[in-house]
């Protein structure tokens, strides 16, 4: 039981603090999923860290620039996605709304678009606040079918009746809506031309749509003829069977198991609460096969940073400018800085953490970590409470032993394997 | 399984067995592991041996751009905006030429070290990224492989962690095996926290009985990280990781390489000169997804994979070791013939492979494919690029090519290293 609540805590947030899950103990698992799934109360905790505002991009109304200009805006366009990649990971470290913060940083990973080619932050933010202005999946996919940063991404921009590009057709089948394998090429060259038309004003943060570049003819797709454009394209996938299922196997990916598959029973009720996507959480947490998924999950990279602030009383808002920067490329070596997913595929997962490099990264890191915190006095059975780890294996303790030092104790035991699985 | 891509699919279970562990790992023993590496005389066959680098250019590399076909009005018709002039292209006969920046592979075919594999591909092409780089890495079209060509070697030749090393960023699912998975080795030589010492890390690499298998997993990845720096060490100038962070510069979103690609081979060269163990090596350059305004992005990156690999082999050419070495270079599709409105390119099916080092006798293999009898827009393979995986197999790692290559496939050898 306990070790349930911790593994849900662990599943649905950040990294709970002591103070979080002897909460939820008191309260037991089934009251502890309906209020992650469904706050009730107003999140406290993410006042302290309001969504900023960012200048408009350096290069606005700007037709010509000239070179220095352009390096200039290089910089600045650096410092303002810095902002908001720390104000993210500060909210995330804050807010008291774990499972729903978690839910919109799955959102991210999974319309998985990089500031690296979309270049202007103000659109990477833009996207940001939309996912988590979408109240469900169907809203959220017809928000993003017409993303500046998403058609920037996947060239819909260049995507006109003359000469379709494929990119954000075939992506929004294969990653974003039904999977791969669920439809044909054909499918996939009709779907480009049904999202002709979108066009990027750059300076506007915005889409616009220009009739004389959409390709207004008649698409077969999966099967059915009509006019598709962007949104009865996204209407028609969404009304396909594959697609509630294919979220629902991404969720289960994410939050279960990234090795084995879903188990058919545990999709079926997942998909009966699409597309609201935090019900269907709230149908895997209630799952057998949800607690059953214990230790095959390694946590990523920003739950591994997030959480140790949070159990260590840190903040990322706080960390000085050498610190941040730090953190930043620690994050880009684990494999997942966040507005910079390495490809339209998303994160890695498992065992793709994992890597030698990946060790060699984090030790180091959790070596910077630890050096933030100023404990007088560490033993390994206070810090095992500290980072919530049920107990440290021999092995660590025997790692843990070699050492009475807080700050290196505190390194091994957030490097150890037990706080990296769940 | 619908939900887990193959890739992702390949990954996991080359991770996933429960015997699947590199030697040694359970009980990390230094010495017995310097024995085989340390002492001069090892380290001198070592060097003796013949080794791989495999080179994955991640994004779908325009093959048609790479290597050009400067003699055909088709090529000029399908993409007028996008077609090098013949006049500029560097020849390699009287209908193909390399791309204008590729000077340094053009110097390397002079000297018959470049062998240029033309409409390498396989049946039924997949435009999926993920779906086509699997395939090639799997060296499996037919169906799911749950492990890479190179991971399966590892397993059937038993071979230790040190066997094959990515310096990618990543694990590619190329070296996971069924029980056995290469390492991934960072950049930066082996620094650790203050008064953490690697004996501390050694122990916290141990495996504890009964753990789940991604705990066990962790574990071993640092009892890894002590053992490759270790035998690294000495084979390289550490040096601290530079702190450079995002920079939006090349387009991409294909995976992969995400360090420069020459920081990545001068690791090769020194490890292989140092006669670290090591059989195969994965490198790789990402950001060949040129869907818009391709030109510039790439020639950016031809230029890059040139000079990279053009003052590789120049090093290779300089030591007894290096001659031993050779470099394969591939792509997960090439695109199509025709250009799109957004002067780049969609997803195409065949491209060309290079197979280069000093071993190579140089050359064109296979056919051209037509840019006339096209499938659906795009070329038709005339190369199964399983021929190339085995003859790499056969000749490189002197292995049986139709046991590592996939779906029960026999691989035609192609003549492409001069014989000893």
């Amino acid at each position: 039981m306990a070790d349930d609540l911790a593994l849900l805590l662990r599943r649905a947030g950040f990294g709970p603090t002591p103070s979080e899950l002897a909460a939820a103990k008191i309260a037991g698992y089934d009251a502890t999923v309906a209020t992650l799934t469904a706050p009730t109360a107003p999140d406290v905790g993410a006042l302290l860290s309001p969504m900023p505002v960012l200048e408009p991009d350096p290069l606005a109304g700007l037709s010509n620039p000239t070179d220095a200009q352009r390096a200039k805006a290089s910089v600045e366009r650096w410092e303002q996605t810095k902002r908001i990649t720390q104000w993210w990971l500060d909210r995330l470290t804050v807010a008291d709304h774990q499972t729903r913060e978690k839910l919109w940083f799955f959102w991210h990973g999974h319309w998985a678009t990089s500031v690296r080619k979309v270049i202007r932050p103000q659109l990477m933010f833009l996207q940001h606040r939309s996912l988590r202005s979408s109240l469900d999946f169907a809203v959220m996919a017809h928000k993003m079918i017409t993303d500046p940063a998403l058609v920037s991404w996947l060239d819909g921009q260049t995507n006109t009746r003359d000469a379709p590009n494929e990119n954000l057709g075939r992506e929004l089948m294969e990653l974003f809506m039904l999977g791969i394998g669920r439809y044909t090429e054909r499918d996939v060259k009709a779907a480009g031309r049904a999202l002709t038309g979108w066009k990027i004003d750059y300076d506007g943060a915005r889409t616009f749509f220009s009739p004389a570049a959409h390709d207004a003819g008649k698409k077969n797709i999966l099967g059915v003829t009509r006019n598709f454009d962007a949104h009865s394209l996204v209407d028609y996938l969404l009304k396909q069977d594959r697609c509630p299922a294919y979220i629902a196997e991404r969720l289960w990916f994410r939050y279960a198991s990234s090795t084995e598959p879903i188990p058919k029973s545990t999709r079926d009720s997942m998909v009966y609460a699409f597309p609201n996507s935090a019900s269907m959480l709230r149908k895997l947490f209630e799952d057998d096969a949800f607690l059953a998924s214990a230790g095959t999950l390694v946590k990523q990279p920003t739950e591994w940073f997030v959480g140790a602030m949070r159990q260590l009383g840190l903040r990322p808002g706080e960390l000085s400018d050498d610190m941040l920067d730090y953190s930043l490329n620690g994050l880009e070596r684990l494999g997942q800085l966040p507005f910079a997913p390495p490809s339209v595929e998303g994160w890695p997962a498992g065992a793709e953490w994992l890597t030698v490099g990946a060790a060699h990264t984090r030790l180091n890191f959790a070596g910077r970590i630890a050096q933030l915190v100023h404990a007088q006095r560490l033993t390994p059975e206070s810090m095992a409470h500290i980072l919530t780890i049920d107990t440290w294996t021999n092995r660590t303790y025997a790692a843990l032993k070699a050492t009475t030092d807080p700050q290196r104790l505190l390194t091994l035991g957030l490097a150890s394997p037990e706080y990296l699985v769940t | 399984m619908d939900a887990v891509t193959r890739r992702r699919f390949l990954l996991a279970s080359g991770v996933a067995g429960g015997a699947a562990i590199v030697a040694g790992a359970a009980q990390l023993d230094l010495a017995g592991l310097f024995g085989t590496a340390s002492d001069a005389a090892s380290r001198e066959d070592h060097r003796k041996t013949p080794k791989l680098v495999v080179v994955t250019l991640y994004g779908g590399n325009d093959g048609l751009n790479t290597v050009v076909p400067y003699a055909s009005s088709a090529y000029y018709a399908a993409r007028p905006e996008l077609a090098y002039a013949p006049d500029r292209v560097l020849r390699l006969n009287d209908s193909l030429g390399l791309n204008p920046v590729m000077k340094g592979l053009s110097l390397l075919w002079s000297q018959q070290q470049l062998a240029v594999v033309l409409g390498a591909g396989y049946p039924k092409p997949d435009r999926s990224h993920f779906r086509s780089m699997d395939i090639w890495q799997s060296a499996s079209p037919s169906g799911p492989a749950n492990s890479g060509w190179v991971g399966r070697w590892l397993d059937g030749t038993n071979a230790a962690p040190e066997a094959a090393v990515s310096f990618e960023p990543m694990l590619p699912p190329l070296l996971a095996g069924e029980t056995r998975t290469g390492a991934c080795v960072s950049i930066g030589g082996l620094k650790l926290p203050a008064g953490v010492t690697p004996n501390m890390v050694e122990v916290l690499g141990r495996r504890e009985p009964h753990e789940s298998e991604m705990q066990a997993r962790a574990a071993d990845s640092y009892a890894n990280l002590i053992k490759i720096d270790q035998l690294i060490q000495g084979a390289t100038a550490t040096g601290a990781p530079s702190g450079a962070v995002v920079r939006p510069d090349i387009p991409a979103t294909s995976t992969g390489g995400a360090n420069v690609l020459s920081e990545q081979l001068s690791r090769v060269a020194q490890c292989v000169e140092a006669g670290v163990p090591t059989r195969v090596y994965s490198v790789s350059l990402g950001g060949f997804d040129t869907h818009a305004a391709e030109r510039v992005g790439h020639e950016l990156l031809l230029g890059q994979l040139d000079q990279a690999l053009a003052s590789f082999v120049g090093r290779l050419a300089r030591t007894e070791a290096g001659q031993r070495v050779t470099v394969v270079v591939y792509s997960e599709f090439g695109r199509r013939v025709r250009a799109n409105a957004s002067d780049g390119t969609d997803h195409g099916t065949a491209g060309p492979v290079f197979v280069l080092g000093p071993q190579v006798a140089g050359g064109l293999y296979g056919e051209q494919p037509s840019l006339t009898d096209l499938d659906d827009g795009d070329l038709k393979a005339t190369t199964d690029f399983r021929d190339v995986i085995g003859t790499l197999l056969a000749s490189v790692l002197e292995a049986d090519p139709a046991r590592y290559v996939g779906g029960g496939y026999k691989p035609k050898m192609l003549p492409l290293l001069v014989r000893d």
